[in-house]
């Protein structure tokens, strides 16, 4: 049941909802309307997360429960290709402002046979059936109040379906813009990625935002990889400073497919970003990397679950995070590994350069083992900056400013040198070494 | 080039220094002998700035200027240089950044125009070249698995880099065999010149026999208590430093 304390702000969201529900796509697909209608009403029941929810014990979504939200409109103006802030210059490019396609924004060369790159809205009007039988795969019965939302006000995203053995070859760069113009407004964002048996892809999710107001990305990305395919994901977070970015990614994958995750984040007033990995198959691999930097009062939640349910699967991950001012982070890495799942191996990292006082981690790493043939191990390590070397480096001229800087890339080079997307490896560090020279914020059109 | 007079600090509230005296000119190479303990190491990072060593008394006069009113890197770029007894590991800065930021961080300092990239390689290949440091060695991170001997080079190559006016060396020999010691010498030997002073700070002998001092220092309980030519260097390896150990009482 709904926590009493949130029943306001609840009933708000769900008044919302059953405002513009005649309004959301596929309002002709019987089976889309029945997922929003569940969906709210999951909702309805879970009610906005408070601490006393074990999952969400270390994140208060106190202030977010306080903004009047409302359903972002789309922007049809303000912002134009020449002021989008890509990371790379990736062949294939899909543009949501305020979770609404921008059609003028997008780029889409011409696909690989066999593979589809459009934005969800289309697919829902031009491939339905497509999209049924897809979304919620990669989810199971896994659920939770964000993503009971999502599946409420779903609007649009990143539809991308690879046919078996397709290649891609390239990029797809998905920008998604939150714009706080005039008043509080919150979108939904939903991605879903289908790499059937023995494709490739590579995915980027770019989300940024501007403006005064509070905006709130409540984003929901699936991935479901067929036997033998691959999905390289790279998420990068660099909302604006009065952001909220709740998001979820689900991946499911089937035997001898491989999941590479990257997630990288400065950006947000708070942020949870929280990945769920399912290795459904022998011979399954995931690697999860994470590096961000946080400052003033940023809170930044990052919860990963891998679930072992089949034997001879393999996970590793890898978060390192470095917290200024009086930002908090929060990591919580949950691997399970299921009964006869045996010739597990499973390694966990989390280590945090703390660069002031008031700065705070919450560490929460946790193995949870029903079989006996498994290597897993876990470590969380929190620190300051090494002060030795502090002293080498400005022993050597370099002053101090600097010197941290210097110390601070390095120690996020090591999961910034793992990114499977070279392209993205020399921006990230630039941007690393931005947030340490001059301390602005990255987020926005900035950025 | 260096006055230090009356020099007392302290570590962590217990008194190293107690009223060191010592001036060097331009151009002169002065050992710093003395028993462990005596404040050697101390007086180095004294010298260079390290936060925690606090000077309690007495002034370091540097080119006419207060030394101890300076920031580390304040100081590198004036031209002090401190071979670590002990370089530093960095792990995931590589050595050539490393070195490049220095050098730019110092030219700058200096009013100098910065290095690019093409001309700092150019510079960086002659000096590893007479240092015998394979260039393998610099894309690794700084000190990290580098041997004893690897590593001292590497302090010797940074101090041929930053051209400093006035390099202190501590316990350069430490950890070395022979034939890195004369390479680590003649690099050291190979800075010599009328402009550029050097402070040897070693606790054997041996070390002066390949970089030769015109002055030879016994520190003792936290003070200078004999100086000397180079002679006394010889003296002290026969002798030891039994009869200064009242000194340090």
């Amino acid at each position: 049941m709904a926590d009493p304390r949130t029943l306001h702000t609840t009933k708000h969201i769900v008044d919302r909802y059953a405002a513009i529900a005649g309004t959301l796509p596929g309002g002709d697909l019987p089976w889309l309307v029945g997922r929003r209608e569940a969906g709210i009403e999951r909702f309805r029941d879970f009610g906005l997360p408070t601490r006393r929810r074990e999952e969400w014990k270390y994140t208060n979504l106190e202030e977010l429960r306080r903004v009047p939200f409302e359903p972002a409109k789309p922007v049809v103006n303000g912002i134009s290709t020449g002021t989008l802030p890509t990371l790379i210059g990736a062949e294939h490019r899909l543009v949501f402002v305020n979770g609404h396609l921008r059609q003028d924004l997008c780029a889409i060369c011409m696909p690989p046979d066999g593979a589809t790159i459009t934005s969800l809205g289309k697919a829902l009007e031009t491939m339905p059936e497509m999209v049924e039988a897809h979304l919620g795969v990669a989810r199971g019965d896994e659920d939770a109040p964000f993503t009971a939302l999502n599946d409420a006000f779903l609007t649009d995203g990143l539809f991308l379906h690879l046919k078996p053995g397709v290649d891609l070859g390239s990029v797809i760069e998905v920008i998604h813009v939150s714009v706080g113009q005039s008043g509080p407004v919150f979108q939904h964002p939903r991605n879903l990625i289908v790499a059937e048996a023995g494709s490739h892809a590579t995915v980027l999710e770019h989300y940024i935002g501007f403006g005064q107001s509070p905006t709130l990305a409540n984003a929901a990305t699936e991935v479901v990889i067929g036997e033998g395919a691959g999905v390289r994901h790279c998420k990068v977070q660099a909302e604006a400073p009065e952001a909220f970015h709740i998001a979820m990614l689900d991946a499911h994958l089937a035997k001898n497919a491989s999941f590479d995750s990257f997630y990288f984040a400065s950006g947000a007033k708070l942020s949870r970003n929280e990945i769920r990995v399912t290795l459904d198959g022998e011979g399954a691999d995931c690697r999860l990397f994470g590096a961000y930097m946080m400052k003033d009062r940023q809170h930044a939640d990052h919860t990963t679950f891998i679930d072992h349910a089949k034997p001879h699967t393999t996970s590793r991950e890898v978060y390192k995070g470095v917290l200024d001012d009086k930002a908090r982070a929060v990591f919580q890495g949950l691997i399970l590994v299921r009964p006869d799942a045996q010739n597990i191996e499973g390694h966990q990292l989390n280590r945090t350069l703390l660069l002031s006082d008031g700065a705070e981690i919450d560490a929460k790493p946790e193995l949870k083992i029903f079989a006996d043939d498994v290597k897993c191990s876990h470590g969380a390590t929190a620190g300051e900056l090494d002060e030795e070397a502090l002293f080498y480096l400005r022993a050597r001229g370099i002053p101090e400013d600097e010197a941290r800087g210097l110390l601070v890339e390095a120690f996020l080079r090591e999961v910034i040198d793992g990114i499977a997307m070279a392209g993205l490896r020399e921006p990230l560090s630039d941007r690393v070494a931005r947030w340490m020279g001059t301390r602005p914020a990255l987020s926005g059109g900035a950025a | 080039m260096l006055e230090i007079k009356n020099l007392h600090a302290t570590v962590d509230g217990k008194e190293i220094l107690k009223g060191l005296d010592l001036h060097i000119r331009a151009g002169e190479v002065h050992a710093i002998m003395g028993p462990n303990g005596s404040g050697k190491s101390t007086l180095s990072y004294v010298l260079a700035g390290r936060p925690g060593y606090e000077v309690t008394e007495g002034s370091v006069t540097y080119k006419g200027r207060d030394l101890l009113a300076l920031e580390p890197e304040e100081r590198a770029g004036e031209g002090i240089f401190l071979a670590f007894q002990y370089p530093v590991e960095i792990p995931g800065v590589a050595s050539t950044t490393f070195l490049k930021h220095a050098l730019n961080a110092v030219l700058r300092h200096r009013g100098q125009e910065e290095l690019d990239a093409m001309a700092f390689v150019k510079m960086l290949r002659a000096k590893t070249k007479e240092l015998g440091i394979a260039d393998d060695m610099l894309k690794r991170p700084v000190n990290v698995g580098y041997s004893g001997g690897e590593k001292k080079r590497n302090e010797m190559l940074q101090m041929a880099v930053l051209e400093p006016t006035l390099a202190v060396l501590d316990e350069t020999d430490s950890g070395l065999d022979i034939d890195a010691l004369k390479v680590v010498s003649d690099g050291v030997n190979a800075l010599r010149a009328p402009d550029r002073s050097m402070l040897v700070i070693t606790h054997y002998q041996r070390l002066l026999d390949y970089i030769v001092p015109d002055y030879v220092h016994v520190l003792a309980g936290g003070r200078i208590v004999r100086s000397g030519g180079k002679e006394l260097a010889h003296e002290l390896e026969e002798k030891g430093y039994a009869e200064f150990a009242d000194a340090a009482a």
